[in-house]
């Protein structure tokens, strides 16, 4: 399971098989388990196992990375797990073996009342966890700086620039060097790096694609930046992980990664029609809305995203303020 | 101006008949209870006994009830989470966002400052003055006050369920979002308030404990004769007095920013809502192990007692809880990870992380080895443990993996994260807890706990737990994010729709547990605890009449090791006989004192009429407070004295109980 | 199980039996410390919590000094004068205290009396300073909710004001018991922890004077 850290995945292949033999031991494990008592309970077994045991990828598992950043970091997690498995399950299995045979009435145990000190063991068990800990220090060290979200991917292609800003409750995607915007819906040419600059226009948001990989926040007057990529074309599943009020769970979007031709036919569909993004229709966003469908602005206002971090723009609005009861018990608009 | 500043009919939630229907049971069985003390006539007992009482022990039991009481609220808010998300697959479910989103804030806010810690100091109250060997607090009038006071915050959080409404930001209020342009209703500020409140009565407990530990113990008691649990108490009350002050800063920074437009945490003016964070993680981290730290000492008075044994590798226990009341302060970062601040923070904080689970790592061989060569008896409190070291290797494990930055990246907010800390916090605190409560009660009571019904509430709840949060830790992995009223990814449904069976499995835990209190109580006279040592154990408090007199100890003890207990029995069967009777002296004790209660009602009064900005009012509640205090100050005679014959009277009748089992356990032997 | 449930309460009649009566030191050896020592030690503690407290205030403002939002900066808004004449009048009013501190040792009614009235004046004179500060910043609309670094000025600044004048309340309120009930043993105590709380104010406007007054002028 262990895998060297620092060997870059282009493809997550590897880790994609991986990830299938470590399925497949899962998979196996829930169905033997309880076969051990009788058949009806192997049927019940069965039954959860075929209902329970979800597609990763259609369940937009950080399991099932379509990207080598989410593949990368996967690896982290399984190896993190492995480490820490291999001292954790010894030490349960001694802690119940224990408690089990030192039961009151076995009296085959020996029995040592004024045994409560041993200067070996107690060395044992300072560096049992001090070596596991060193071990996993070093992945922790290594891989917080490979890993982190800011860190360029290395790539042929040169990376799409995508400029993101959290609003109450909806996602808006400019493309500056396309001169495009969309709400709550993320093209992207697959195969090609992706460089998001990421902000909020209101609270803090934190923007997730769970198969993509590396959450970040989007805060307000402040901007930070993400390199994802996705590999093959297909649909992925995008959200807000921080909650930001009552339209929250409505605030997610779609990412929907297709060939580089056909990305190119997006940009200029998108072009061709919908509003434009200026000042104005800006402010139109600050307002609170929820469930918002997924719509194209045909041209950006030129630094729109820059005066969002410098807040030379206002901040979202916040929920109307007009009710007879806004302020004891406000509703967000709908 | 209104008289009553923001605060008419419309705060009462008419239209919403969920809230309105629970606060009116409430205040229907609020009522009916009163009803019933006064036909029975028991306040003047109530108040003479209980609510004006400064003795330790009693004040450790109302913690105790509140905490116990609050957990019961809490876990209410759980059912209708967790019905709510079973529900909520690609439909709306049964709860409306704005409702949703103030449940799992009052869940996070009422378990962590109202259920755990109340019932984590209650224990502490009841048992660390018990463990040292002396007769109360340091500070016994301020012990009632810092009750009080936590009993007005979770007053407070059970107000906004029928006046107005409660914060719908989390458990903790991360600005923007709390702040007035986002949440203009009185939710945030009844957060604020309750919690600053009852953060004083904590911060107050902090300072009285600290002292008590350091400074009155039993002639003999050194700091390496201490029992592991006044050790641990000591650790996070050395927490609380360097971590609530935190708190207190940061949310009188957001109250400034809602009360007077200052601009703290705001989008405007400069304001920088990533100091909120990092302020409330500089608290929020500590917290964790003044919760945790207790509970790990409650399993080392346990484990011991239970197999038989001395608590083996003391010296390393005593480090590594030391190493963990320190590096907690160094952790917190790792709470937002994802918020960019680069490989090198991120490394250092994780790896600090990894730290803490070293030296847990070696409480937890300690307490395996404490086992090795013992006689284990499987009672209750001995289950909770043992079910604690199973859950909480998890727990830690999970934690340890979200230490680690890059997987973090893919599991901050998410089912996992929430897995995760209820993993450690049930597993650990609420184990702990309850561990504790089953051991102690005699002691408190006089009468021990049911173990059938006690047992059936641990089995319940150890399985109703891992059918909950395996779930969510499966969730988590499946990209599901946390606080989602609705959801339309099919594959997160049926996680959501065992976990919420599991919270059913819970509830008959938390029925058999209530059960267990009931069934006890009506079969007292069966379980009485004639001996005041009915586990056969190691340390001072057990020396103690069960329940022990208001003073406690008739002549404080003199202390010679650790276990010192277990060394006065080890000599009593050498001899054959117990010690000499002492030379009793009266004893004097502190007089009970309402200040509590009525400082307490007064920062009720203000804390309600800042919440609502009816100014008049809160000027009310200062004088009042204040004056309640200079009253305080003037008494003439703080102590009353019990004469020598009583103490005398007293301790002689457990003396008489600790011969009978002595001659007895004698006569059996030959 | 409860066979081996025996033995006593008591081990030794001790004479170090009695809490505050033994005279002991609570170092473990010789049981409870006298009370005294157990209030000012847990007074000091408290102290030590209030400074903890101070230090997210000032960590507000270091993180905020630089957020002036347009508005003005620290070297507009210091008036280098009167802060020196603030702090001149809260360590005059801390040493004033001192001397009332030898006076209670001396029970002496009059100089504890007149020592704290004198102390408590200087204070007052501190706490009328400040507020007169206050209120010319906001008259030139440089109140508090002009920007962030306001915000933790005043925040931070205010608070120590708010303790001094409830260390104000506090004075009165031990002068009256000094008067009413002379120097028993508990007031004596009280007046220790009171004499703590208002030195260490000055400690803390010690590093207010310099981290916020001297560095926003100076620098």
């Amino acid at each position: 399971m262990l895998v060297t850290i620092r060997e870059p995945s282009p493809n997550g292949s590897r880790n994609e098989a991986l990830s299938r033999a470590f399925l497949s031991v899962a998979n196996r494990r829930l169905l033997a388990m309880p076969s051990i008592s009788s058949r009806c309970c192997r049927a019940t077994a069965a039954l959860i196992a075929v209902t329970t045991i979800p597609d990763f990828a259609a369940a937009q598992s950080v399991l099932a990375p379509a990207g080598p950043v989410g593949a990368q970091e996967r690896v982290i997690l399984l190896d993190s797990l492995a480490i820490m498995l291999a001292i954790v399950i010894p030490t349960m299995a001694a802690t119940l073996a224990c408690v089990w045979w030192f039961r009151a009435s076995n009296t085959r145990a020996i029995h040592m009342p004024d045994w409560n000190y041993s200067g070996k063991l107690e060395l044992l068990v300072w560096s049992i966890p001090t070596l596991a800990i060193l071990f996993l220090g070093g992945l922790i060290w290594a891989s917080s700086h490979d890993l982190d979200p800011s860190q360029p991917l290395t790539s042929n292609v040169p990376p799409l620039q995508v400029q993101v800003v959290a609003l109450d409750w909806k996602w808006l995607f400019i493309y500056p060097q396309q001169n495009v915007a969309s709400v709550n819906e993320l093209i992207v040419p697959a195969g090609t790096p992706l460089h998001f600059e990421i902000t909020s226009a209101t609270v803090f948001n934190v923007f997730f694609v769970p198969r993509l990989g590396s959450e970040i926040y989007a805060m307000h007057g402040m901007m930070t930046q993400l390199n994802l990529q996705a590999d093959r074309p297909g649909n992925y599943l995008g959200l807000s992980a921080q909650f930001s009020g009552d339209g929250f769970a409505g605030m997610h979007f779609e990412v929907n990664s297709m060939s580089p031709a056909q990305f190119e036919r997006w940009i200029a569909a998108a072009r061709s029609n919908g509003p434009q993004l200026d000042d104005a229709a800006y402010r139109g966003l600050l307002r609170q809305s929820q469930n918002v469908r997924p719509y194209t602005y045909r041209a950006v206002q030129p630094g729109l995203f820059g005066r969002v971090v410098t807040q030379n723009l206002p901040p979202g609005e916040g929920p109307p303020l007009n009710t007879p009861n806004s302020n004891v018990r406000p509703f967000g608009g709908k | 101006m209104n008289i009553l500043g923001k605060l008419t009919w419309q705060a009462i939630p008419f239209d919403q008949p969920i809230p309105l229907t629970a606060g009116a049971t409430v205040i229907g069985i609020f009522i009916a209870v009163l009803v019933w003390i006064t036909v029975k006539g028991y306040w003047p007992y109530l108040w003479k006994e209980w609510i004006t009482s400064v003795d330790h022990k009693r004040i450790g039991i109302m913690y105790c009830i509140l905490g116990l009481l609050m957990l019961l609220r809490g876990f209410i808010d759980a059912l209708m989470m967790r019905s709510q998300q079973a529900l909520a697959y690609a439909a709306p479910g049964y709860l409306p966002p704005e409702h949703y989103d103030q449940i799992f804030s009052a869940h996070g806010t009422i378990m962590i400052f109202f259920g755990a810690m109340p019932f984590v100091i209650g224990l502490i109250n009841f048992a660390v003055p018990l463990q040292l060997g002396v007769r109360d607090v340091a500070f016994p009038t301020f012990n009632s006050v810092s009750f009080w006071l936590t009993a007005t915050g979770a007053l407070l959080v059970n107000l906004s369920l029928v006046i107005g409404e409660f914060a719908r930001t989390g458990w903790l209020p991360y600005p923007p979002l709390s702040e007035l342009r986002y949440s203009p209703g009185v939710g945030v500020d009844y957060y604020l308030w309750a919690v600053q409140i009852s953060g004083v009565g904590t911060l107050m407990t902090g300072v009285n404990f600290v002292t008590t530990i350091l400074k009155t113990r039993a002639p003999g008691m050194t700091y390496m004769r201490m029992t592991m649990f006044t050790w641990t108490a000591l650790a996070a009350c050395l927490l609380i007095v360097a971590a609530f002050p935190v708190l207190t800063a940061t949310l009188a920074m957001l109250t400034l920013d809602r009360y007077a437009g200052f601009h703290f945490f705001t989008n405007e003016a400069g304001g920088n809502a990533m100091m909120f964070v990092s302020l409330i993680w500089a608290w929020g981290h500590p917290e964790v192990y003044i919760l945790v730290l207790p509970a790990f000492g409650i399993f080392s008075e346990v484990v011991s007692t239970f197999s038989h044994k001395a608590l083996f590798g003391y010296r390393s226990m005593v480090a590594a809880t030391m190493v963990i009341c320190i590096v907690s302060f160094l952790v917190w970062l790792h709470h937002f990870f994802t918020m960019g601040a680069g490989g090198d923070v991120n490394a250092t904080f994780g790896i600090a992380t990894t730290i803490i689970a070293v030296a847990t790592g070696v409480k937890m061989y300690s307490w395996l080895f404490t086992m090795y060569g013992g006689r284990i008896r499987f009672t209750t409190p001995m289950l909770w443990s043992l079910g604690f070291m199973v859950t909480f290797i998890i727990g830690g494990m999970t934690g340890v993996l979200l230490a680690v930055p890059p997987a973090d990246f893919l599991l901050h907010n998410s089912m996992f994260l929430v897995a995760h800390f209820h993993n450690v916090i049930i597993g650990g605190v609420l184990f702990g807890a309850f561990a504790g409560m089953s051991y102690w009660f005699p002691k408190a009571f006089g009468f021990r706990l049911h173990e059938g019904w006690g047992k059936a509430a641990f089995w319940f709840a150890f399985v109703g737990f891992y059918v909950v949060f395996v779930p969510f830790y499966v969730a988590g992995l499946l990209g599901m994010t946390r606080r989602m009223q609705h959801y339309d990814v099919p594959a997160w449904h049926i996680w959501m729709v065992i976990a919420a069976f599991g919270t059913l499995i819970l509830a008959c835990g938390a029925a058999c547990q209530v059960m267990q209190i009931i069934v006890s109580v009506l079969r007292r006279d069966e379980l009485r605890d004639l001996t005041g040592d009915p586990w056969n154990a190691r340390s001072l408090e057990w020396s103690a009449a069960s329940p022990p007199p208001s003073f406690d100890y008739a002549v404080l003890p003199r202390v010679e090791c650790l276990d010192a207990y277990w060394r006065i029995k080890q000599r009593a069967l050498e001899l054959g006989r117990l010690r000499d009777e002492p030379d009793y002296k009266p004893v004097e004790m502190p007089r009970n004192s309402p200040t509590g209660f009525i400082c307490a009602a007064f920062a009720t009064i203000m804390g309600f009429s800042m919440i609502w900005h009816i100014w008049w009012l809160v000027g009310v509640g200062f004088i009042g407070a204040f004056a309640t205090f200079v009253v305080f100050a003037w008494r003439d005679i703080p102590e009353y004295v019990i004469p020598a014959a009583e103490v005398a009277r007293l301790d002689r009748a457990n003396r008489d109980a600790r011969r009978q089992a002595l001659e007895t356990y004698l006569a059996q032997a030959e | 199980m409860s066979g081996y449930s025996a033995y006593s309460t008591t081990v030794d009649a001790a004479p170090l039996g009695y809490g505050e009566h033994a005279g002991a030191r609570g170092h473990g050896a010789g049981g409870p410390a006298s009370a005294r020592i157990v209030i000012g030690y847990g007074f000091w503690i408290f102290l030590l919590s209030d400074f903890v407290m101070f230090s997210c205030f000032f960590a507000a403002y270091a993180v905020l000094a630089g957020q002036t939002a347009g508005g003005p900066t620290a070297r507009q808004v210091f008036d280098p004068g009167s802060v020196a004449i603030e702090t001149a009048c809260l360590l005059l009013s801390s040493f004033v205290c001192g001397l009332a501190t030898l006076a209670v040792a001396g029970a002496s009614q009059l100089w504890t009396h007149v020592a704290l009235l004198v102390s408590g004046l200087f204070g007052f004179v501190f706490v009328l300073l400040e507020a007169r500060e206050f209120a010319g910043l906001v008259e030139m609309g440089a109140g508090p909710q002009r920007s962030a670094f306001l915000t933790a000025f005043f925040t931070l600044v205010g608070c120590h004001g708010l303790h001094v004048s409830l260390g104000l309340l506090w004075l009165g309120t031990m002068m009256a018991q000094f008067y009413a009930k002379g120097f028993r043993r508990n007031i004596r105590h009280r007046f220790l922890c009171f004499s703590l709380f208002w030195h260490a104010l000055d400690i803390i406007w010690v590093a207010i004077f310099s981290l916020v007054y001297l560095v926003g002028t100076v620098l």
